[in-house]
This record gives C-alpha cells, sequence and structure tokens, in this order.
C-alpha cells in the first residue's frame, strides 16, 4: 500500500502543478510546479518525508538517465536542423555549456564550501 | 513479406511492446557498456539513443511509432521531477546556510549560460534566430521550448539543443570538476542542474544526497530565472 500511496502523493502533486500551469499561463512546466509545492508542502509542516516516499523518490531518481531516451531519440528525427549551420551551433553549444557549468561550480566551490565547515555563518 | 515491415505485420500492439523492450535493453546494455569501458564518453543515455536511432531506421519505424510505447518510459519524468523534492527537503539545513552562494551562482549560471549562447552563434556568423534558440540551451526541455517561442528563436531546434546540451553534461561534469577541483557534491549538482537540467543532472543526482538536492534546486530555479530574465535580456542583445 506504501508504495500506491508515494505514487499518488508524487502524481497528485504533479497534478495539482499542471492544473496551475493551466489556469496562470505559465511557461513553468507542471512538475516544476509540483517539486516547489511538494517541497513547501514538508517545510511548512516541518515534516520528514516517510520512509516509502523516499524509497520511491530513489527508484525514480536512481537511474533518471533512461526517462531521458525517449525525448532523446527525438533528435534523430530532427538533425537536419542543425546540418545548416553545425559550426556555430556546436561551438556555441560546447562553448556556452563548459562556460555555464564552470562558472555556477566556481561560485558554489568558492562561497558555498564554507557555508559546510562553519555551521554558525561569519 | 518485406523483413523491414516485420513488427507491423506481425501485430499493430506489438509495436508499443517493442519499443520499451527497446529502449530499457537499448539502455541496459549502454549502462553495462559503461560498466566494462570506465569511460564517462560511454554514457548509457547516449548509447542507448544512437542504438535506438539506427533500430527505426533499419526497422523503418517512424519517431512516432516508436513513441506509442516510449511515452510511456516519457511519462515517468513528470512524477521523477516531482520526486526531486525529497532530496530537496532532507538536505534543507545545508541549503539555508548555503543561501546567499547558491543564489549567486544560480544568477550567474543562468545570464552567462544564455548570453553566451547568443553570443558565440552570432560571433561564428549564424543567424539571430539560431542564437536565439541557443540562448535557452540550458533549461529543462519544456521551459527551453517556451522561452525560444517568446524570444523569437525556433522551438524545435531549442529543444534539440537542450538535449544535446544535457547530455554533455552527462559527459563532461566528472571529469571537468574533478580536474578543476571543485567536484564536491554541493557544487556538482548545482553546476549539473544549472547547465544542463534534468538530463545533465541524472549523472549526479545518484551519487549523494546534496547533489540530487543542489540539482533540483538549480533546474526549477534556472527556468524561472531564465524564463524571467530572457525578455529583459535578450533586445539587449539584439541592439549589440
Amino acid at each position: 500500500m506504501s508504495m500506491i500511496r508515494s505514487i499518488f502523493i508524487l502524481l497528485l502533486f504533479q497534478l495539482t502543478g499542471e492544473a496551475l500551469r493551466t489556469v496562470s499561463h505559465t511557461s513553468i512546466p507542471g512538475p516544476v510546479i509540483g517539486m516547489i509545492l511538494l517541497a513547501a508542502f514538508y517545510i511548512v509542516r516541518r515534516r520528514e518525508p516517510s520512509p516509502a516516499l523516499q524509497h520511491a523518490a530513489d527508484g525514480l531518481l536512481s537511474r533518471m538517465g533512461l526517462l531521458f531516451v525517449p525525448a532523446g531519440v527525438g533528435i534523430v528525427a530532427n538533425l537536419a536542423l542543425l546540418r545548416s549551420t553545425w559550426l556555430p551551433i556546436s561551438a556555441a553549444l560546447i562553448g556556452s555549456t563548459f562556460i555555464t557549468l564552470i562558472t555556477t561550480a566556481w561560485i558554489m566551490h568558492r562561497f558555498g564550501r564554507r557555508a559546510f565547515i562553519q555551521p554558525e555563518g561569519l | 513479406m518485406n523483413w523491414t515491415t516485420l513488427p507491423h505485420t506481425l501485430s499493430p500492439g506489438i509495436v508499443p511492446l517493442f519499443a520499451i523492450v527497446l529502449t530499457l535493453g537499448a539502455y541496459l546494455f549502454g549502462v553495462e557498456l559503461e560498466k566494462r569501458l570506465r569511460s564517462p564518453l560511454a554514457n548509457p543515455v547516449l548509447i542507448a539513443i544512437v542504438l535506438i536511432g539506427v533500430t527505426l531506421r533499419l526497422l523503418h519505424l517512424s519517431y512516432q511509432d516508436y513513441f506509442t510505447g516510449a511515452q510511456f518510459i516519457h511519462f515517468l519524468l513528470g512524477p521523477a521531477t516531482v520526486a526531486l523534492a525529497i532530496p530537496m527537503v532532507r538536505a534543507l539545513e545545508h541549503m539555508r546556510r548555503a543561501f546567499w552562494p547558491m543564489l549567486s551562482a544560480l544568477l550567474a549560471g543562468s545570464l552567462i549560460g544564455l548570453v553566451s549562447g547568443y553570443a558565440i552563434v552570432r560571433l561564428l556568423g549564424g543567424s539571430q534566430e539560431v542564437a536565439l534558440s541557443m540562448a535557452p540551451k540550458s533549461l529543462t526541455t519544456p521551459i527551453a521550448i517556451a522561452v525560444s517561442a517568446s524570444i523569437g528563436g525556433i522551438p524545435s531546434l531549442s529543444a534539440v539543443l537542450a538535449i544535446l546540451g544535457g547530455i554533455l553534461v552527462a559527459i563532461s561534469i566528472d571529469p571537468v570538476l574533478r580536474w578543476l577541483k571543485m567536484d564536491e557534491p554541493s557544487a556538482k549538482g548545482l553546476a549539473a542542474g544549472t547547465a544542463g537540467s534534468g538530463l545533465g543532472a541524472s549523472r549526479v543526482i545518484p551519487q549523494h544526497t546534496l547533489s540530487a538536492a543542489f540539482a533540483g534546486v538549480a533546474i526549477g530555479a534556472n527556468g524561472i530565472l531564465t524564463a524571467v530574465l530572457a525578455p529583459i535580456v535578450v533586445p539587449l542583445l539584439k541592439h549589440w
């Protein structure tokens, strides 16, 4: 029963997210709104998610890559789009992705690590 | 009977089942190959996509045929995204402590991702339309499509770029951050989610609860920040 309850909770929050998205006409996807709502729910109620829900979440997240495969296969159908201007596209994709990755990691590494070493802050 | 139309000939209901078995099989093969080769280049998602692409072409199955079955795996992305709230709640104390560094890193990553993607395409002579499609490439695919449409890009190109960027992050994040000695779980999760959204983060999420927590925040926050920033920043970029 606990697994069904976990699936129910995740889908219920996703559904609420989708409903809010439709009503508010935002471009933020329903699952992302659902994620924010579920986190807010536990934060406001100051409770830990049940072990069953933690288990279900771990199950879904431990091999999340698999879930992107169907969408990824779609790029094969769209490769013609890339062929026309492949040089600026591949240079920008690789260059911009690395700049973004390294900047974000650097700021978090440089300033965020202190927060974990010194729990009281400054 | 032509063997290339075999799945259709056998029974129409077999195609969706075939698509699911093919997806799971190709992914398991990718995981196995990754274990054997121990190279980040042997990424299970990339291997599965290539294997399935080739198989579909050989069997003359269209992407629509494939998706009749693959949609059931695709569907799980929704609850999996919601489930990212769980590691976030578990790591709440860590996030409180690192709130300002986290927010600065997110803002910088969001802005730099948007501007650098646009700028590099333009500098190398790409069209404005392609540059605008590149701008939201770090976002989770549905937001990338929406932002692309709102700023004048080609939404389907943005979707392709978001997925390719995610694969690139999944492949490169471990060696790059290890090489730069920045590979602690919080920085890794935040960077993976900001630069490569869910697909990029799928690599680091199983490694550590903190990685999963910060990746979840980054996927949501970068999507929201960029959706807000893009309409302000993009007109300035077009001027320049």
